[in-house]
């Protein structure tokens, strides 16, 4: 946990919003204002640390607010507890954007007044909803072993279900969400007509390739491991994932190309306990400034893409990153909303019998 | 003897009767009394194949426990005392660490480039790798391997207890070492059997983090249901149900046991 506080930024700020007259009761009242914060939770780790360097620190220090830092790998069930108990903790979240269009529709998640966010509502359309702004982007991507692919690596989801011109181990994640678009691009839909997914169609092609899978992975630790031991020659795998594995030096690499571009996305819990603060700090952490400096730290691509014209982000590390125009432009933009339609849900539950058949 | 003992009744009932009677109180109460999340456990075949593998994989450990503990135990029992020690020691030792690491370990030499598979290429006799892993095989080889200390503790604590009189008395009467063992030493072994095959199996019921890592997401138990119906039907009632189905199903065992076996025993390895 970090905490941020700068006085002087926070006392001329309280005066900005409580005029002058408050200055007599001195240091007091300057106290109070300066103290004005909020709980911001994240996932964790290096991801998280990347963030308190790009985004959070420097908007703490703009707004003159103390950001509390919580984290959790899930949290999704703590959303439910917090808000069903009517008193909770946190205010803001950054998490998988389905979980914040699901609130949304469970009234756990406050439905956002884009009046009072001009940085979001500068945002294109597709990357923001209701109840959430995109915080940052990744990207299920397939990726391969250098070694068993030297050259003519497979290039697409066809060429992944190709097991005749492609031979090799393979695994998949053991979950829907980016593997049913996945099969669906193998089959031959288009990257951006593929929503609402033709589900039906999806788990007919997974069937063709059950039986090459070697694993169907659960964890991202999971996934780099497959590939950094060469127990797999492909697999899905998020591209965060794969250039960690690169970078220590395991010959691995991934293409962008039919990518699932996914996102997590700040939400901000029904009755949060400072919800004023938490829309100034919703605003400030999609400014463009902020989000380009997180791929500078870590290697996900912002939330924003108008981070891409501030000139913060070079073009060769533009050229890395899952978000840049050019790379979305080859990839399928995920939609959460269909995910968290009945038909999505239903989807997920059919996965189960799916796997286990 | 009631303040004595009632700080330890404390715990328990504060970790252990409170949670368990709260699990059961969200598996039927979600806005009002259901049986939703019991119909689905038992009409959808997912959960009758999650079941019926745990009871497969459970079986096929505990049968490979008995069999690797039974001769390590009889090993410790029949050696002097600092051999037995020393055998005992060895069993224990692999307790201290972590279930996850152990999961990890076995990757390394049950995996595609694991050692196993490149000593047999080596050695040239297998051309294709062999899947060791990611299957019901590679969880129930670590499974066996993480609980093989509740199968020899039980077995050795019951043979310290049979009289060595009776192993001579039979060789006095002329039956041979191999005779006296199955026609005496075996039966009076049985109550460790027993107990030590209960508890394996009823732990390896449980088991989460080998499956989950090592059976390449084919090979779900009902543990990891339990997780998955967190994640899938954002009801706590969900995954309770699967719980407390597998508790019953459990607290069955330990009553069918009981019939033969004073629970003391299996318990309590006295």
């Amino acid at each position: 946990m970090r905490t941020q506080l700068d006085v002087r930024l926070g006392s001329r700020l309280g005066c900005a919003l409580f005029g002058v007259s408050l200055g007599v009761i001195g240091l007091a009242s300057t106290a109070t204002h300066a103290a004005e914060q909020i709980t911001f939770v994240s996932q964790g780790g290096a991801y998280q640390q990347a963030q308190t360097v790009a985004i959070l620190d420097p908007s703490a220090k703009k707004l003159g607010i103390t950001i509390n830092q919580d984290s959790i790998p899930d949290a999704w069930p703590a959303i439910k507890t917090q808000v069903g108990s009517g008193k909770p903790i946190w205010d803001v979240v950054d998490t998988p954007t389905g979980y914040c269009l699901r609130g949304g529709a469970q009234g756990l998640i406050e439905k956002l007044d884009f009046s009072k966010l001009p940085n979001a509502a500068a945002m294109p359309e597709a990357y923001r909803s209701a109840y959430s702004v995109s915080y940052e982007f990744y990207s299920s991507v397939l990726a391969f072993s250098q070694k068993t692919f030297p050259k003519d690596a497979p290039n697409s989801w066809a060429d992944f279900w190709d097991v005749k011109k492609f031979p090799g181990r393979r695994a998949l994640r053991n979950h829907p969400i980016a593997t049913l678009e996945a099969a669906l691009m193998a089959d031959g839909v288009a990257p951006d007509k593929l929503y609402p997914l033709d589900v039906e169609r999806a788990f007919k092609k997974l069937e063709e390739i059950k039986p090459h899978i070697t694993v169907w992975w659960t964890s991202g630790a999971q996934s780099a491991q497959l590939l950094n031991d060469g127990e797999v020659d492909m697999e899905m795998a998020w591209n965060g994932r794969v250039s960690a594995v690169a970078k220590e030096g395991a010959k691995v690499s991934f293409t962008y190309n039919q990518g699932i571009l996914q996102s997590t996305s700040l939400c901000i819990l029904k009755g949060a306990p400072n919800l004023d603060t938490a829309v100034k700090f919703l605003n400030e952490a999609v400014d463009p400034v902020h989000q380009a400096n997180l791929p500078l730290n870590i290697d996900y691509g912002p939330g924003n893409p108008k981070a891409f014209e501030t000139g913060v982000i070079k073009p060769e590390r533009a050229a890395q990153l899952p978000s840049e125009p050019a790379n979305a432009a080859k990839q399928a933009l995920m939609s959460y909303a269909w995910w968290s339609s009945p038909d999505g849900e239903a989807a997920e539950k059919r996965w189960a019998s799916f796997m286990q058949k | 003897m009631l303040a004595l003992v009632s700080p330890a009744l404390l715990v328990i009932l504060l970790l252990i009767v409170l949670p368990v009677g709260w699990l059961t109180w969200q598996s039927v109460y979600h806005d009002g009394f259901t049986l939703e999340h019991y119909r689905r456990i038992f009409t959808e075949d997912i959960y009758w194949r999650s079941f019926a593998l745990t009871f497969e994989i459970s079986l096929a450990v505990t049968v490979l426990a008995l069999l690797l503990g039974y001769p390590v135990a009889y090993l410790a029992n029949a050696v002097p005392r600092a051999w037995s020690t020393l055998i005992l020691a060895l069993v224990v030792l692999p307790f201290w660490t972590s279930v996850l690491v152990r999961a990890y370990a076995w990757l390394v030499l049950l995996q595609r480039t694991g050692v196993i598979n490149q000593l047999l290429h080596y050695l040239d006799v297998i051309g294709e790798p062999l899947a060791l892993v990611h299957n019901p095989f590679g969880v129930v080889v670590a499974t066996v391997h993480i609980l093989l200390p509740f199968m020899v503790l039980p077995l050795y604590a019951t043979m310290q207890k049979i009289p060595n009189d009776l192993m001579q008395a039979g060789a006095s009467l002329g039956a041979s070492p191999a005779f006296t063992f199955v026609r005496v030493f075996l039966p009076l072994s049985l109550p460790g059997i027993l107990a030590g095959s209960t508890m394996v199996f009823v732990l390896c019921l449980g088991f989460y983090i080998t499956p989950e890592l090592l059976g390449g997401g084919r090979t779900v138990m009902v543990s990891m249901l339990v997780s998955r119906n967190v994640e899938l039907y954002n009801q706590f009632g969900a995954a309770s149900a699967v719980a407390v189905v597998l508790l019953a199903s459990v607290l069955l065992i330990f009553f069918v046991v009981s019939r033969f076996i004073s629970l003391d025993r299996v318990l309590g390895q006295k």
